[in-house]
């Protein structure tokens, strides 16, 4: 298995890890990954990391949601077995539509909210037994830490970090995932 | 301090006039004799418009002249009946320009009560984003006395100087023959109705001239001086108070009552959250109007940004609202109550379904995603979207009571609206003159200012 040496930043604050990051991104370094232990506002744009589509994926689910209770609707009561229920017009699904119109309404919300759910942890690999990677136990608690990858430039990489007020810079062997 | 445009108030002053041309056409038309409305129907009739009841008249009249001595009876009766027919229709059709200017003031009277609604939500709730935007609804609001106040003479003056063209329960005559409307005399009697209206339209107004006044004194008090602030904060939720109760009386009053033999519960909700999209809706279009014209450079997208949201939020409370009270009607089918959306249904089949589309379909696709919400041209096209969606709305509310099935949205509607959206603009953007478009005194206007979402 390949190794590669990472460089690990680790800062007490979050206002010193925003400039920090844009000192990195300005001195045109890529920076691998960040760890902190809440969202830090903005810090997606500091890095320049790319919007989510999250909410594209669950309007699509809803619209799926929708349709899916329209067809079990009119599946079930107009087609199948168009029964006289207390003299509610079953004669088309239009007639008797609002009275699907809660049905609709919470599949569609159902839909668009599991299935979002589900593609987020699929998106971001959550599930109940994996394994945590967390570099350092300390950035769930009060650390952020910053990951930069070393490509025979470790000196200028920890001169430039140390100005950007890391507490502590370690350099890791790090064993490469693919 | 924003100067009111000679351009724009030539523009409000032409709307005026030429509205009020066309109001005044529709009161002088809308006098039919008897005859003229028999051969109305006879016309049409023969056109097939309003078929069957009309070849009703047409076979009476025919009746009458071939046999009158055998069926003299049934011919008596016959005749009754077509003599009502066609005064019910000559009713109608005078009712027809009293229900066009009482749908828009209403409209207009109602944006304005919604907008200093949000203003005492804004307070109450101490937002930290829209103190930049406390001018422009101070602005809107002024509408709030010189608007309840026409709105409150033209029902009175229909049931006064009028043939009762609004409420058939300030006709003596039908609630002489009505049980159901002798029952509710207490509470449906002009005096009554018009001292109410009055209390209302006070409360709203003494509350939009308090605020404004301690607006304005906080701009020109000590930095460190938060009195008149603070003053603010307890009118506004004292108003709110009052308005929830106010606005659900009121809407029974000016609106439910155009169908005395009806009630609904949540009608009240219904009306305040049609009031309430529509006011913020005009917020964001004055908003924008002004900052395009360079006034309020301290409003940011993210301030449009949020007025949309509330606009998209509040057009799916609308909604909610106005399905609840469908849906639990045409569920049980209760025939004393059902009678309200058969007749909508019947006769107002494009304008009661158009709406909603126009109310909810259109801003909850227009309106979700977030970066449409920034660009003004979009919330300005959505939000003229909005508004006529609820004018449709409440004229689907007033207008089976009054005019049934003579409905049009001709020259008296128009003209109608056309001079309310005159003396709208002319009154707002006059008060938007008064003081300067920043309340600078506000203790969150630099939250406000720096406001980024």
């Amino acid at each position: 298995m390949e190794t590669s040496k990472v460089i690990h930043a680790i800062y007490t604050d979050d206002d010193v890890l925003m400039s920090a990051v844009k000192r990195v991104k300005a001195e045109k370094y890529h920076i691998d990954e960040i760890f902190t232990p809440f969202p830090v506002h903005g810090l997606d744009k500091a890095m320049g990391l790319a919007p989510t589509r999250l909410a594209i994926t669950s309007f699509i689910y809803g619209s799926i949601g929708l349709v899916f209770s329209i067809w079990l609707m009119n599946f079930i009561m107009i087609e199948d077995w168009p029964q006289d229920i207390g003299g509610k017009p079953s004669f088309s699904y239009l007639e008797n539509s609002p009275a699907f119109v809660p049905i609709m309404f919470e599949l569609t919300v159902f839909f668009a909210a599991h299935l979002m759910v589900i593609t987020f942890y699929l998106r971001s690999k959550l599930w109940p037994f994996k394994k945590a990677e967390n570099p350092d136990l300390r950035t769930t608690d009060d650390h952020f830490l910053m990951e930069i990858s070393i490509h025979n430039n470790q000196d200028e990489l920890v001169n430039l970090l140390k100005e950007t007020g890391a507490v502590e810079i370690n350099i890791v062997e790090k064993e490469e995932a693919h | 301090m924003y100067t009111f445009s000679n351009k724009l108030k030539t523009f409000s002053v032409a709307l005026i006039i030429l509205g009020l041309i066309g109001v005044v056409y529709g009161f002088m038309t809308s006098h039919k004799s008897f005859e003229d409305v028999e051969t109305m129907l006879a016309a049409e009739a023969s056109h097939g418009g309003h078929a069957v009841e009309a070849s009703d008249d047409l076979a009476t009249t025919s009746d009458m002249t071939m046999d009158s001595a055998s069926e003299g009876i049934t011919v008596a009766s016959h005749v009754n009946e077509h003599k009502e027919h066609v005064e019910h229709v000559q009713h109608q059709i005078a009712n027809r320009p009293w229900s066009a200017i009482y749908v828009a003031a209403f409209f207009f009277f109602m944006i304005a009560l919604g907008v200093l609604a949000f203003y005492a939500v804004q307070f109450a709730s101490q937002a930290g984003w829209s103190p930049v935007l406390f001018r422009v609804m101070e602005g809107i609001s002024a509408y709030v006395l010189p608007g309840g106040l026409i709105v409150l003479a033209i029902a009175v003056g229909s049931g006064i100087i009028g043939d009762y063209n609004l409420f058939i329960w300030m006709d003596p005559e039908v609630v002489a023959n009505d049980k159901i409307i002798q029952n509710k005399e207490s509470w449906l009697n002009i005096p009554w109705f018009a001292i109410r209206g009055l209390i209302f339209i006070a409360g709203w107004s003494l509350y939009a001239y308090f605020a404004r006044k301690f607006s304005i004194a906080q701009d020109n008090a000590d930095i460190n001086d938060n009195r008149n602030f603070k003053k603010s904060f307890r009118i506004a939720a004292g108003f709110l108070v009052f308005y929830i109760y106010t606005e659900s009386i009121m809407s029974w009053d000016w609106i439910m009552s155009v169908d005395p033999h009806w009630f609904s519960t949540l009608f009240g909700w219904y009306l305040f959250s049609g009031m309430f999209v529509s006011g913020i809706t005009v917020i964001a279009l004055v908003s924008i109007y002004l900052r395009s014209r360079g006034f309020l450079n301290f409003v940011n997208d993210s301030h449009i940004h949020d007025l949309a949201k509330f606009m998209f939020g509040m057009s799916i409370f609308w909604t909610y609202l106005w399905f609840s009270q469908f849906m639990l009607i045409w569920y049980s089918n209760i025939p004393e109550e059902v009678t309200y959306f058969v007749t909508r249904f019947q006769d107002y089949q494009l304008p009661f379904l158009g709406m909603v589309v126009l109310n909810f379909v259109f801003p909850l696709l227009l309106l979700m995603n977030s970066d449409y919400k920034r660009m003004s041209w979009f919330v300005v096209m959505t939000g003229v979207i909005v508004l006529a969606g609820h004018y449709i709305d409440i004229f689907v509310m007033i207008m089976p009571a009054t005019v049934g099935d003579r409905w049009f949205i001709g020259i008296p509607e128009i003209s109608a609206v056309l001079l309310f959206a005159g003396l709208f603009m002319l009154v707002i953007f006059t008060a938007l003159t008064k003081a300067p478009l920043l309340a600078k005194g506000n203790p969150f206007i630099k939250e406000s200012e720096h406001f980024h979402y």
